[in-house]
């Protein structure tokens, strides 16, 4: 998979070589000073693509030059700039960026704040992956059982928390848990104590520190993700015959027994699927994570790709350091993502 | 007996799913009462769901743009132009190519598959660093063209692959017919497949559509201290920096910016989720 990956961009450029003298052909044909010798120039080119077998070549150039400019050259970049020290002197052009060879690494492992970010990253996957798994799942046998109007009004609601934008679902939730006129400190300090409510929530701050504010994140992650898992788990439960449930059924088994006898065995390569998109989405969590934990400053509640955002970019700017970070976030969900295709391509997606 | 427990089985369901749709409701709910509630009733000491006195001085306070000093359609149009103009670009991209890899066998074709599901997963927050050094070289920085071309580049992966699976559902004997009668492959294209891959076109779009417009890192890094290019996620979560919070107005932008795209949703929504689960699960 890995080389594919690095091999593939080496590949494409040079496939495109020939298709782009004809395609130029084409394009400067009618402007020619002459209106034939132009149709001419493009029935030639046409049939060069023709004759050669270039017309895939032709359509996706215009994808690969795109991909390849904005988000394959920016990689490369980050890998590049990891290796050198690059800040305002080098942006301004006073001094010459220099290699540096490791020098960017060694400071980032021997700094406490980015193994602090990490971990951060990591627990916070390791709690809400499951939980959006085990939701969207629920929701979805839910819905599969459901009359259909009934099921269309639940799954209709489970899209617009979907469709609700990164940046208002986590105002609205900064909202509901403000420690002033913020309804969820309200219902709290009025649960009683055996529901762990009391006096001590009234006035209580969500984002001051990390496991409150990454609480508030796990709910509202899981908000916004558990739609797509129940509506793939859902289409996936449509595929299954019903007679599997029903002769299951028959043969004595309660619905536990039967989910992991009968669904699970046969959604298990959706499940893969879906766990390894989850794991991506939530290691990387960016806009929500930036925005509850107060944007910038409060060091101590930094997943890994704020901190690789907060050094590059906060004054005075390490595009440096900040690079290296990225690049060891690139990595790590690089691997994940590996794992991702092996799964998509044992489906057959790739055909 | 059979028949009641039965009957009691389904209530006890429905009653679970309208839980769920309320639970799932609550904070959109929520958002949109505070969005009427006057400032005595959004700072009460007892908070109440519906606004006792509804007004809609937060939805003017964002609109005239009192905070910020412009007015909420100047931020509008920004984020109309720049969603727009990287939908259309992007779904013409994606249309050649998905076309490409639905309709040719050619030596890269699963390599190039691949490749896009790989670079999908690239990190953005990883990407801003080196974009906003070249941005910054070529002058794209507090520009929005810098943005559509951004949000064109990395709507493509999704918008491939979720298009290819419309383009390839399109029968080819239809195709070959049309061949026989002597159409040549632009005329193919213009009656056959486009009329047909329409629908596709239109859920796809609305993909590209939802993340050009609810984007967050580029436009926050790119659009510095510009207000006047700011797009609406920016406008949003300005209201939301500033000392003393004003949730009224921010519910209000909030409010405002969340309805276009969740109607957008609610209408395509089933050829939508169908495409989305068909391009992340299984063709």
């Amino acid at each position: 998979m890995v080389r594919t990956a690095s091999g593939q961009p080496g590949r494409i450029p040079g496939s495109q070589d020939p298709a782009s003298p004809a395609g130029r052909a084409g394009r400067r044909g009618p402007a020619g000073p002459g209106s034939r010798d132009g149709g001419g120039a493009r029935q030639r080119a046409v049939a060069f693509v023709r004759r050669h077998h270039l017309t895939p070549y032709v359509l996706l150039l215009p994808s690969a030059v795109a991909i390849g400019l904005l988000l394959f050259w920016p990689t490369v970049q980050i890998a590049e700039f990891s290796f050198q020290n690059y800040g305002i002197p080098q942006l301004t052009g006073q001094v010459p960026t220099q290699w540096v060879g490791t020098a960017n690494f060694s400071a980032i492992l021997s700094d406490p704040e980015f193994w602090l970010s990490l971990r951060i990253s990591l627990v916070f996957a390791a709690v809400v992956v499951p939980l959006t798994l085990l939701a969207g799942t629920l929701v979805g046998l839910l819905l599969n059982r459901l009359g259909p109007r009934m099921a269309a009004f639940v799954s209709s609601t489970a899209m617009l928390a979907w469709a609700t934008p990164a940046v208002s679902a986590s105002v609205i939730f900064i909202w509901l848990t403000d420690p002033d006129g913020g309804v969820v400190d309200w219902t709290l300090s009025r649960l009683p104590s055996w529901l762990g409510g009391g006096a001590q929530w009234a006035g209580f701050s969500w984002t001051n520190s990390a496991l409150p504010a990454y609480t508030l994140l796990t709910v509202l992650v899981v908000w916004q993700g558990f739609p797509f898992v129940a509506v793939a788990v859902l289409a996936g439960l449509k595929t299954i015959p019903a007679e599997l449930h029903e002769s299951a059924r028959v043969d004595g088994g309660g619905a536990w027994r039967i989910f992991w006898r009968v669904t699970y065995p046969l959604l298990k390569p959706i499940f893969l699927v879906l766990l390894l998109l989850s794991i991506i989405w939530d290691f990387g969590v960016f806009t929500q994570a930036y925005l509850v934990t107060g944007e910038l400053g409060n060091r101590d509640e930094y997943n890994l790709g704020i901190y690789a955002y907060d050094r590059a970019f906060t004054m005075p700017p390490s595009y440096g350091i900040g690079s290296a970070l990225a690049l060891i976030l690139t990595v790590i969900l690089l691997i994940i993502t590996v794992g991702y295709v092996r799964a998509s391509v044992r489906q057959g997606a790739v055909q | 007996m059979r028949l009641r427990s039965r009957t009691l089985r389904r209530a006890g369901l429905n009653a679970l799913g309208v839980l769920v749709a309320l639970v799932t409701l609550f904070p959109i709910f929520w958002m949109v009462s505070t969005a009427f509630k006057p400032a005595t009733e959004i700072y009460s000491l007892t908070p109440h769901p519906l606004p006792a006195h509804p007004t809609l001085g937060n939805f003017r306070s964002v609109i005239d743009g009192k905070v910020i000093g412009l007015p909420y359609w100047n931020f509008l149009k920004n984020s109309l132009f720049v969603t727009l103009a990287s939908v259309a670009a992007s779904m013409l991209i994606s249309l050649l190519a998905a076309i490409a890899v639905a309709r040719f066998k050619f030596r890269f074709r699963t390599s190039y598959l691949i490749m896009l599901l790989i670079v999908q997963m690239l990190p953005q927050q990883a990407m801003v660093i080196a974009l906003f050094l070249d941005f910054r070289s070529l002058g794209l920085l507090d520009n929005l063209v810098g943005l559509i071309l951004v949000y064109t580049a990395f709507s493509l992966p999704v918008t491939i692959w979720m298009l290819r699976n419309f383009v390839a559902a399109v029968p080819r004997e239809m195709e070959e017919a049309a061949a026989i009668d002597g159409a040549g492959p632009v005329r193919i294209f213009w009656r056959i497949m486009l009329p047909l891959v329409a629908p596709g076109l239109v859920a796809t779009s609305v993909f590209a559509f939802i993340f050009a417009w609810n984007e967050f890192i580029f436009a926050l890094t790119f659009l510095g201290t510009d207000y006047a290019k700011y797009t609406l996620p920016i406008y949003v979560t300005y209201f939301y920096g500033r000392g003393t919070v004003d949730w009224g107005s921010i519910m209000a932008a909030s409010t405002l910016f969340t309805i276009p795209v969740m109607a957008f949703f609610l209408i395509v929504q089933r050829r939508m989720t169908n495409g989305l689960v068909a391009g992340a699960v299984k063709g």
